[in-house]
């Protein structure tokens, strides 16, 4: 038997919404006591003991591209940043779309990642939105959700049959909510930034658009469904009524999304082209308020892995996505020194609300919960170095600034896979 | 003269008094090119390079001209087709020309940006001819030197920019350049061809010519891209130039003695009415081709004297 056992920490609980000074001792893989933080065992010196970070939506880049992410380095990327469960997107080459690849891949990262790894599948062949997969057959070999990524359905008759199909087999459909064409081309948010700089831009209502789509699907065919990102202000209200008429619908947003805005893009600054691309301030702000409340229920990093070719051209031809496990903790930290959240806030939309929604037991410090914890001093500052991340990929926007909040320990059921404390 | 750049990317970057000093030296060089013997000695020794990675005659021709009478090298390279096709990236072709050891760079490219991101790459001065929908300086700048010596200042002027707005970069540095000068500023055109939160910029946006052109000094107006148009902005030819063509009628809206402008190629009968056009009392159109060369010795003149500046410091 293997005990873990730690002392004189600040416990950071989103199921009760605590943070109070503690310790806990973990046996197995489990935790098994709770206390008050006395007693023998490593001393934690005072910082934060939260549950680790479970990360939906992370994109490694096996099969297929493997120079810019592979199972190893999103591992190690993700222990460095405090995500003990990744949620891999099947939006790799070829798509994750048959029990095949995702058994390839279930073997990869169980030989290669320090970190949970849980894999989505497509929800159609190809990710072409013409055929669903073979969503039981999926489920057997280990899929947690269903997604076709950032492209959307657009024939709707497919979309109609394949969530009727997933409710029937008891999936989760992760869904990315945009009106295809009008966002078709898109490289930055419609308005005066974006007609300045002359870049082919989407309406903010696109999202509102692909959302009610949705909704109304929903209330058709019942499934179990969670948005990807919602990241404007418009798409809000839709997402409240949907939810207050019972449906079974989550929501999500990118790190990116809530910390930075259309203005960030600057001269053309490639590392900050997202999919949907950076909003308005105005959005910024109705999204964090909206996690706050717990009308988002989950904060994602949107890890997207690019090499430098990909990023280094003019912004329309420029590939989207930004690496993101590492930074995702001490960028989430500025939404709490600015007064926006609490801690125990940003962790229920970090760690339990995304175990819930995927009925994983994590999420939580309570007995009989998993070992998987990270330990973190909240203040301590530095300056991103991107040249110093973990990822294949360095295609951070937050290379150079200045941050707050320093992972120093990460467990996966007691295990410690990141730090130096043991 | 004031001029603290070391490219030109944009009107956006300039400070009024770099804009004057541009304008200011343009006039020395309209006059030169006026003069029996239009050839000096100033760029003697450098290279200057066109890179139009979009086609183009008449910019190409007038950069092409203003460094030859400057006494520069001249190269030019149409790259539309060549080697984007073979799967090479500006930025390697950038360097690839970087390496001949080139003073000036020309460019124009069809991606908004895209000059920029080059820009960083080299380590000569860089003129932007044009990227995508973002801006087109030396455009601004030519119509602003008109402007100047038709209407004998470039400020407190009323201005109408007229109809492709949402594709145009002539009409964004047109928009920043005037701004800066402290100009009223209208925009008119259909909704389909404006941009979205133009209106923030600090001018008026207009969907009627007639309420739009009254009591102007100035009428610009935009080629009707039609190459860009990637499907119905509006409903026909025909109906745009009832709408917003610009004919002696829609004009007679205008300041009595307001001048009309138009940056070419134009498309006679749709965006403006040919008689018009050519009317020599209204239409500036070929002083606007004459400025152009004049500006663009300018700028690359001013740049030039900044990069053997630099060099000296080195």
């Amino acid at each position: 038997m293997t005990t873990l056992a730690l002392t004189n920490a600040r416990l950071i609980d989103p199921e009760t919404g605590e943070e109070r000074p503690g310790g806990l001792t973990v046996e197995d893989g489990v935790i098994t006591a709770l206390h008050d933080g006395s007693g023998p065992g490593i001393d934690c010196g005072g910082l934060c003991l939260a549950p680790g970070i479970v990360d939906i939506g992370v994109k490694v880049c096996e099969p297929g591209e493997r120079h810019k992410e592979s199972f190893r380095s999103a591992g190690l990327a993700a222990a460095a940043g405090g995500v003990t469960t990744i949620v891999t997107r099947p939006d790799t080459t070829p798509a994750i779309d048959s029990p095949e690849t995702l058994e390839f891949v279930a073997r990869r990262a169980r030989e290669a990642a320090p970190v949970r790894v849980l894999p989505m599948a497509a929800l159609t062949k190809g990710r072409a939105g013409h055929e669903m997969t073979e969503i039981g057959f999926l489920m057997d070999a280990g899929a947690v959700a269903f997604s076709d990524g950032d492209r959307v359905i657009a024939d709707t008759k497919v979309l109609t049959r394949a969530l009727t199909y997933a409710r029937s087999r008891g999936a989760l459909v992760i869904g990315h909510v945009q009106e295809p064409g009008l966002s078709a081309g898109a490289a930055a948010t419609s308005g005066k930034f974006a007609s300045l700089r002359g870049l082919p831009s989407v309406s903010a209502m696109a999202e509102r658009m692909g959302l009610d789509r949705d909704i109304a699907l929903l209330e058709m065919t019942g499934v179990a469904y969670h948005v990807d990102q919602i990241t404007t202000a418009r798409a809000l209200p839709a997402l409240e009524r949907a939810k207050a008429n019972g449906l079974d619908i989550t929501a999500g947003v990118s790190i990116h999304h809530l910390t930075l805005n259309e203005f960030d893009v600057s001269n053309y600054r490639t590392f900050f082209k997202v999919k949907p691309p950076l909003r308005s301030e105005d959005d910024r702000q109705a999204v964090v308020a909206a996690i706050a409340s717990g009308l988002i229920d989950v904060i994602c990093s949107m890890h997207t892995p690019q090499d430098e070719e990909s990023k280094r051209l003019p912004f329309e031809a420029a590939a989207s996505g930004a690496v993101g496990l590492q930074t995702l903790l001490p960028a989430a930290m500025r939404l709490v020194h600015a007064g926006d959240l609490t801690l125990a806030q940003l962790w229920r939309a970090l760690s339990l609300n995304p175990s819930d929604r995927l009925g994983l037991p994590s999420g939580r410090l309570a007995v009989g919960a998993p070992g998987d914890l990270v330990l973190f001093d909240p203040d301590a500052p530095f300056t991103l170095d991107r040249f110093k991340l973990l990822s294949k990929s360095r295609n951070t926007p937050f290379d150079e600034a200045r941050m707050q909040g320093v992972v120093r320990a990460t467990w996966v059921g007691g295990r410690q896979v990141f730090g130096e404390l043991t | 003269m004031t001029f603290r750049q070391d490219h030109l990317l944009g009107i956006e970057p300039l400070a009024p008094d770099e804009i004057t000093s541009i304008l200011d030296l343009a006039d020395d060089y309209v006059a030169l090119s006026r003069s029996p013997d239009k050839h000096v000695e100033t760029l003697r020794g450098l290279t200057q390079i066109n890179m139009f990675f979009e086609n183009s005659t008449r910019t190409q021709a007038s950069f092409e001209l203003a460094g030859k009478r400057l006494g520069a090298d001249v190269m030019n390279m149409g790259l539309a087709a060549s080697s984007i096709k073979k799967g090479e990236t500006l930025i390697d072709t950038a360097m690839t020309l970087n390496a001949m050891q080139p003073d000036l760079l020309v460019v124009r490219h069809p991606h908004s940006g895209a000059v920029d991101l080059l820009a960083q790459k080299v380590n000569c001065a860089v003129l932007n001819a044009g990227d995508g929908r973002h801006e087109h300086p030396t455009q601004a700048l030519l119509d602003a030197l008109t402007i100047r010596r038709k209407k004998g200042r470039l400020h407190r002027l009323s201005i109408a920019i007229c109809g492709d707005i949402a594709h145009s970069r002539v009409a964004r540095s047109n928009l920043i350049l005037l701004g800066k000068m402290e100009n009223r500023l209208r925009l008119v055109g259909p909704p389909t061809l404006m941009p979205a939160g133009i209106n923030e910029l600090g001018c008026e946006v207009y969907e009627d010519m007639a309420e739009g052109l009254r009591d102007v000094d100035v009428v610009m107006m935009l080629r009707l891209q039609k190459e860009r148009m990637d499907g119905g902005f509006i409903p026909s030819e025909r109906e745009y130039h009832h709408l917003y063509g610009l004919d002696a009628d829609k004009l007679s809206h205008a300041s009595p003695d307001a001048i009309v402008m138009h940056p070419g190629p134009m498309n006679r009968g749709v965006e403006i009415d040919g008689t018009l056009a050519d009317d020599i009392n209204r239409s500036v159109i070929q002083e606007q081709v004459e400025m152009g060369v004049a500006v663009r010795m300018a700028a690359m003149d001013l740049l030039a004297r900044n990069l053997r500046d630099r060099r000296a410091a080195a």
